[in-house]
C-alpha cells in the first residue's frame, strides 16, 4: 500500500501512472514479499526457536532426550528446519497475495486509478521467473534463519541470561544475512535474467 | 578387572577453562548395587556422572560399560548401550510441553514397538509405582518440585532399565518428599534388581540406602566403602563430610569477594 502511494508520486510526474500495478507486483514478488516476510517471521519464528531450544539446553531437556537414545538434532532441529524451509515461501506467497490486495485498493479505491490499467500491468509485465526468483529467495532465507536460529538455541549455555542473549544474537544474525543473502541472491538473478 | 563390575571408570580427566574438575578418576560399580558418588558441591559429581552416560567426553580414560568403552562405540551401539539406561536429572528435566503422561510415555513409544493398550498400562503402572497417577495429565509447569522428581523417576524407569542414575534427587525437597523419594528409590530397586547409581551430597540419605560410596574431592576420589565403613571412617575428610562440620580440611570459602 504504501509502495503505491510512494510509485504513484513519483510515477505522476511522467505520466506514468498505468505502470503502478506493476511495479508494486514486480517489487513485492522479487524484493519485499520474500525479505519483509523472512524479517517478520524471524522476529516472531526464529526468535521461538532460539528461545525454546536454549531453554530445553539450560533444563537438560535436551541431555534427557540424548539419554534417551533420541538423536536430539534429529528429533528437535531437522523437523524446524524443514517446516521453517517449507513455509517461509508459502507465507511469502500470501504475503505478496494481500500486498497486490492492498496496492489494488489504495490504488482503485483511493487515487482513483483504472482497475483494468492496474490489472494489466500486473498481467503484462510480471512473468512466472519474477515469483519463481522471490520464492527461491524465501527458501534460502527459511534455510538461513532456521540454521541460525536453532544453533543459537541448541548452543546456549547460562540460564535464563545466555538464553535472553541467543536469542538475540539470533535475531540479529539471521535479519542481517538475509539481508546480504538477498543482495548477492538479486546479483545472481540480476545477471542471469 | 572386577568380574562383577558393570560400570568401570579408568584415569577419568576432564578440564574446564584450565581448572581440572576430574583428575584420573578410577573406580568400579558393582551389578545390582546401589552406588552412591557423594561430595560437596561443585566437586565434578554432576560431571562424572555426565560423563557415565556419556554426554560429555573426558580430556582422557575411559568409561567401560560391560567392558566396552562407551568413548569410542559408534552413535549407534551407544544409543543401544543407553536403551538400558534411565536417568533421573537434578530437576528432572521433564518435556514441558508435554503432560505427566506423555513424558513417561515418551521413552517407551520411541524405542518399545508396543500396542497403544500395552503403553497405557506400562505408563499407569509407573505413575502408580511414584504414586503420581491422578496428576497424569498435568504439564510439569504445574508440579511442585517433589512430584516434578517423581515423574522424573518414573520416567527413568519407564523402560525397566539395568542401570540408573540419578543426579542428586533429593536437591531442593523438604525432609518428607526427601524420604519418600529414597523409599521410592529402594522399592524400585528392590522390584527390578538394577544398578543404581546416585550422586548426592544428602548424607544422611545415601547412607541408609547405598550398597557402596564413593567420595569425590578435588577431582579424585578420596575415599570408597559400604555405608559403615563411611560413617565409621577417621579420614579427616570423610569425617567433616559425615558430620557436616565447618571446620577440617573441607574449605569452603565463604569469604572470597
Amino acid at each position: 500500500m504504501v509502495s503505491v502511494l510512494q510509485g504513484y508520486s513519483g510515477l505522476h510526474r511522467y505520466g506514468a501512472e498505468s505502470m503502478i500495478g506493476a511495479t508494486v507486483a514486480l517489487g513485492l514478488a522479487r524484493e519485499l514479499g520474500p525479505v519483509l516476510c523472512a524479517l517478520m517471521i524471524i522476529g516472531r519464528v526464529g526468535s521461538a526457536f532460539t528461545a525454546e531450544l536454549g531453554s530445553m539446553r539450560n533444563t537438560q531437556q535436551i541431555d534427557a532426550l540424548a539419554s534417551m537414545a533420541v538423536e536430539p538434532v534429529q528429533y528437535l532441529v531437522a523437523p524446524r528446519i524443514i517446516a521453517a524451509t517449507v513455509s517461509l515461501p508459502i507465507l511469502t506467497m500470501i504475503f505478496c497475495f494481500f500486498g497486490m490486495v492492498g496496492g489494488y485498493w489504495v490504488a482503485v479505491a483511493y487515487l482513483g486509478l483504472d482497475a483494468g490499467m492496474f490489472l494489466g500491468g500486473v498481467r503484462y509485465y510480471l512473468a512466472v521467473e519474477d515469483v519463481a526468483h522471490g520464492l527461491t529467495k524465501s527458501v534460502a532465507f527459511g534455510l538461513i534463519f532456521s540454521l541460525i536460529a536453532c544453533s543459537e538455541g541448541y548452543h546456549a549455555r547460562g540460564g535464563a541470561r545466555g538464553v535472553g542473549l541467543a536469542t538475540t544474537r539470533s535475531v540479529v544474525v539471521s535479519a542481517a544475512l538475509v539481508l546480504i543473502g538477498d543482495y548477492v541472491m538479486t546479483s545472481l538473478m540480476f545477471h542471469h535474467g | 578387572m572386577d568380574a562383577a563390575a558393570i560400570i568401570r571408570v579408568e584415569a577419568l580427566v576432564k578440564s574446564y577453562e584450565m581448572q581440572r574438575i576430574l583428575d584420573g578418576i578410577q573406580f568400579s560399580i558393582q551389578k545390582g548395587s546401589i552406588t552412591t558418588i557423594m561430595g560437596v558441591s561443585g566437586a565434578g559429581k554432576s560431571v562424572l556422572l555426565r560423563h557415565l552416560i556419556a554426554l560429555e567426553r573426558p580430556d582422557s580414560g575411559a568409561v567401560y560399560v560391560d567392558e566396552e568403552d562407551i568413548f569410542s562405540m559408534s552413535w549407534k551401539r551407544l544409543n543401544r548401550m543407553r536403551r538400558r539406561l534411565g536417568v533421573l536429572f537434578q530437576d528432572a528435566a521433564l518435556f514441558d510441553s508435554l503432560s505427566v503422561w506423555d513424558n513417561v510415555a515418551f521413552p517407551i513409544k520411541e524405542h518399545r514397538g508396543l500396542s497403544r493398550s500395552q503403553i497405557a498400562q506400562r505408563v499407569e503402572e509407573k505413575l502408580a509405582m511414584v504414586g503420581m497417577l491422578r496428576h497424569r495429565a498435568k504439564l510439569p509447569a504445574e508440579l511442585s518440585g517433589g512430584m516434578r522428581k517423581r515423574v522424573g523417576l518414573a520416567r527413568a524407569l519407564a523402560m525397566d532399565p539395568e542401570i540408573v542414575f540419578f543426579d542428586e534427587p533429593t536437591t531442593g525437597l523438604d525432609p518428607v518428599t526427601r524420604a519418600a523419594i529414597y523409599r521410592l528409590i529402594r522399592h524400585a530397586h528392590d522390584a527390578t534388581g538394577g544398578t543404581f547409581v546416585i550422586v548426592s551430597h544428602d548424607i544422611e540419605g545415601v547412607l541408609e540406602i547405598s550398597d557402596e560410596l564413593f567420595m569425590l574431592w578435588n577431582g579424585k576420589i578420596v575415599a570408597q566403602g559400604t555405608p559403615e565403613q563411611i560413617r565409621d571412617s577417621s579420614d579427616p575428610l570423610v569425617h567433616q563430610f559425615v558430620t557436616g562440620s565447618a571446620e577440617g580440611p573441607i574449605d569452603v570459602d565463604m569469604t572470597s569477594s
